[in-house]
């Protein structure tokens, strides 16, 4: 097993014609990933390398019964595109877009939040179920599946960790990134309640940083909910307060959102916290014992 | 992006928030000429992105040609809490009766706006928050339907407002809430929020900030952006689209993507070192990408030593060699460089260092161990 995305997922893609949408479809179909459709308003019955290209997502579902939705368009169309696939139905939309405007994110936030739809990202990598499917730009090479869950908000610090744990023999069931926005569509919570349900995963790692209370609640969560292993990460304990770092959503306010202070709350309800990228790894063997 | 106060009144203006009379300045000249046509008296502020102007002497009234030219020569120049002050604000002075405190703020955890309303203004509010936490009243909006007329109401009956005033100020938050949406603010703050003797209500300061992932509907409020009062090294990499901020430390970081580049520079403080900056230079990241952020990194004169932390997914590590190699060419830098490079072709980028043979180039192939080498080189 493993989560949201797997061999019943078939994939449209919003910005398939751009050129980095192209590079990444192709990329995700290599995988293995079912590529269905692409969506392009005024492209409709052109194609990329075959797969077919619709004006609109509800001609793709039609069409194609794409169940799940890769946006790949610039920031200021990414609100739009969003809302169009969940108007079509579209069960998962993975948001791979950087700089969607906060009150674009907070529109679309509250509206999917009526429905049944599901947003990850946006401004994330995307999610990788290894040997089964890739949608986003997650370098697919470096992960094997496994038992280990991984979330994180931030893309490279994902690969570094997911690395060393391959490196110590580990592989995946699925890692998500749900994103480097303040308003990101799926949180740390919303996964770890994937992941407990998984049969696959035994070992949840959480990669956190600076910005907002999401790893907090994802600590009182974890201590009422998960009776899996949870193992964290948090990035940004230099970080001076009033700056964003990078990421829009990385930012400690006043006292508000430090690394040191989720760092405690994690602890504090049992979740074992790695300073660096290889002591999260050495604590996984140390859960789950030498996999070399 | 903050705004200055009478930037954030400007936008408060547009959307019919009233505030007092007043202009901007540069210079002593036309402070006193703005002062002269606003009439006596007036107040001279100093315009810095930073609380507590008042207590540090920026806030000053004057009542006269004499006064005025006085204190706008003693604000200019003068530096609160490590803000130079470059522009003034004179404003038609205010008859206070009492002080309010009203803000839209964006709360992160709720996902929603928030509405903020208190009878204690004029103060610090994280301190009314601590000492009388229920003087300060506050409910979420929905951002689909927006603040309600019935939302501003309840909030003014329940902060125990004057009875007078209860319309014009939830009138005023709707205002406000307004001025959030409309101008994609993440921040709108007042305080004080004015009612004067004549009972009308004002908002005396403004504390705006705007997102800057909205700044392309709105290029006026993009213009604002206050060059002067940024760090050289900060501008200098913005001009360039590298995402840069400056630290105060001496080792020089330079990673891929935001997360990483945060974990490298904890990595470097848990080595014992300090970070000069945080650079992230992208998801593929080309070559001259990468001679354009080390001339940013080596700008900071008190970088000692520099580090490359390099996980390719997307990005290259044979580009990052290129680009480091084609950097020592035309900077020809003088301190010593770590070079980690792991993922995507990183035996062709460090291949690439081997066969260039760079002065003062160290490589290495763990993060761990690539931050205590530039940590032993910086001291």
């Amino acid at each position: 097993m493993a989560i949201l995305v797997d061999r019943d997922t078939r994939l449209v893609v919003s910005g398939i014609t751009g050129r980095e949408g192209t590079f990444h479809s192709l990329r995700n179909r290599d995988y293995g990933t079912n590529v269905v459709a692409g969506v392009t308003p005024g492209k409709g019955g052109q194609d990329v390398d075959g797969i077919p290209v619709f004006n609109t997502f509800h001609d793709a579902v039609e069409k194609t019964g794409a169940n799940t939705a890769m946006v790949f368009v610039p920031p200021r169309f990414a609100a739009d595109s969003i809302l169009e696939a969940e108007d079509a139905g579209i069960a998962l939309i993975i948001t791979i877009t950087e700089g969607i405007p906060a009150h674009d994110e907070l529109r679309v936030y509250n509206h999917l939040k009526r429905g049944s739809s599901r947003l990850v990202g946006p401004n994330c990598p995307g999610i990788l179920s290894p040997g089964k499917a890739n949608v986003g730009i997650i370098p697919a090479q470096f992960f094997k599946e496994g038992n280990v869950g991984l979330v994180s908000r931030s893309g490279t610090l994902t690969y570094q960790i997911g690395n060393e744990l391959a490196q110590r023999g580990f592989g995946n069931s699925s890692i998500v990134g749900i994103g480097g926005d303040p308003v990101p569509g799926s949180s740390f919570i919303d996964m770890l309640e994937l992941f407990e349900a998984d049969t696959e995963t035994e070992l949840i790692v959480m990669c956190g940083e600076i910005g907002g209370s999401a790893e907090e609640e994802a600590a009182d969560y974890i201590a009422e909910s998960v009776s899996k292993p949870v193992l964290a990460y948090i990035a940004g304990f230099t970080a001076p307060p009033g700056k964003t770092m990078g990421h829009a959503g990385a930012i400690v306010s006043g006292s508000k959102g430090t690394a040191a202070a989720k760092a405690e709350a994690l602890e504090a309800k049992g979740v074992r916290v790695g300073r660096n990228p290889t002591q999260v790894s050495e604590i996984a063997v140390e859960i789950l014992g030498t996999r070399v | 992006m903050d705004l200055l106060e009478y930037q954030g009144k400007q936008l408060f203006q547009k959307h019919g928030v009233p505030v007092p009379d007043g202009r901007p300045a540069t210079s002593v000249p036309e402070a006193v000429e703005a002062a002269e046509e606003l009439g006596y008296p007036v107040v001279i502020k100093a315009q810095v992105q930073i609380g507590g102007r008042g207590k540090a002497g920026g806030i000053k009234l004057a009542k006269d040609r004499a006064e005025a030219e006085e204190n706008a020569t003693a604000i200019l120049g003068m530096d609160i809490r490590g803000f130079t002050v470059h522009e003034l604000y004179v404003e038609k002075a205010s008859e206070i009766d009492e002080e309010y405190y009203a803000a839209i703020v964006f709360d992160r955890a709720a996902k929603k706006p928030m509405a903020m309303l208190s009878k204690m203004g004029g103060m610090d509010v994280e301190e009314v928050a601590e000492t009388d936490p229920e003087a300060m009243r506050m409910l979420h909006v929905d951002p689909l339907l927006g603040l309600q007329d019935f939302q501003g109401r309840r909030l003014a009956f329940e902060s125990g407002i004057a009875e007078d005033v209860i319309r014009p100020v939830g009138a005023m938050l709707a205002k406000l809430y307004d001025v959030f949406v409309r101008e994609d603010a993440t921040l709108v703050e007042v305080n004080p929020l004015l009612i004067t003797k004549s009972r009308e209500v004002v908002a005396l300061d403004a504390k705006v900030t705007v997102d800057d992932n909205a700044l392309f509907r709105h290029p006026d409020v993009a213009e604002m952006r206050d060059l002067s009062a940024e760090d050289p090294q900060e501008r200098m990499a913005k001009e360039r689209g590298l995402t840069y901020v400056k630290l105060d430390g001496n080792v020089g970081i330079l990673g891929n993507g935001a997360g990483l580049v945060m974990s490298t520079l904890d990595v470097v403080a848990q080595a014992g070192g300090s970070p000069a900056n945080f650079l992230d230079a992208g998801g593929g990241s080309k070559a001259e990408a990468i001679t354009s952020a080390v001339e940013v990194i080596l700008s900071d004169e008190k970088v000692k030593a520099v580090l490359f932390n390099i996980f390719g997914g997307i990005t290259r590590c044979d580009e990052v060699a290129r680009g480091l190699i084609e950097a020592f060419e035309q900077i020809k830098p003088d301190v010593p460089f770590v070079v980690r490079l792991d993922g995507t072709n990183d035996k062709e980028g460090r291949a690439l260092l081997a066969e260039a043979n760079l002065p003062n180039v160290h490589t290495e192939s763990t993060m761990l161990g690539a931050a205590e080498k530039v940590v032993e080189l910086a001291a």
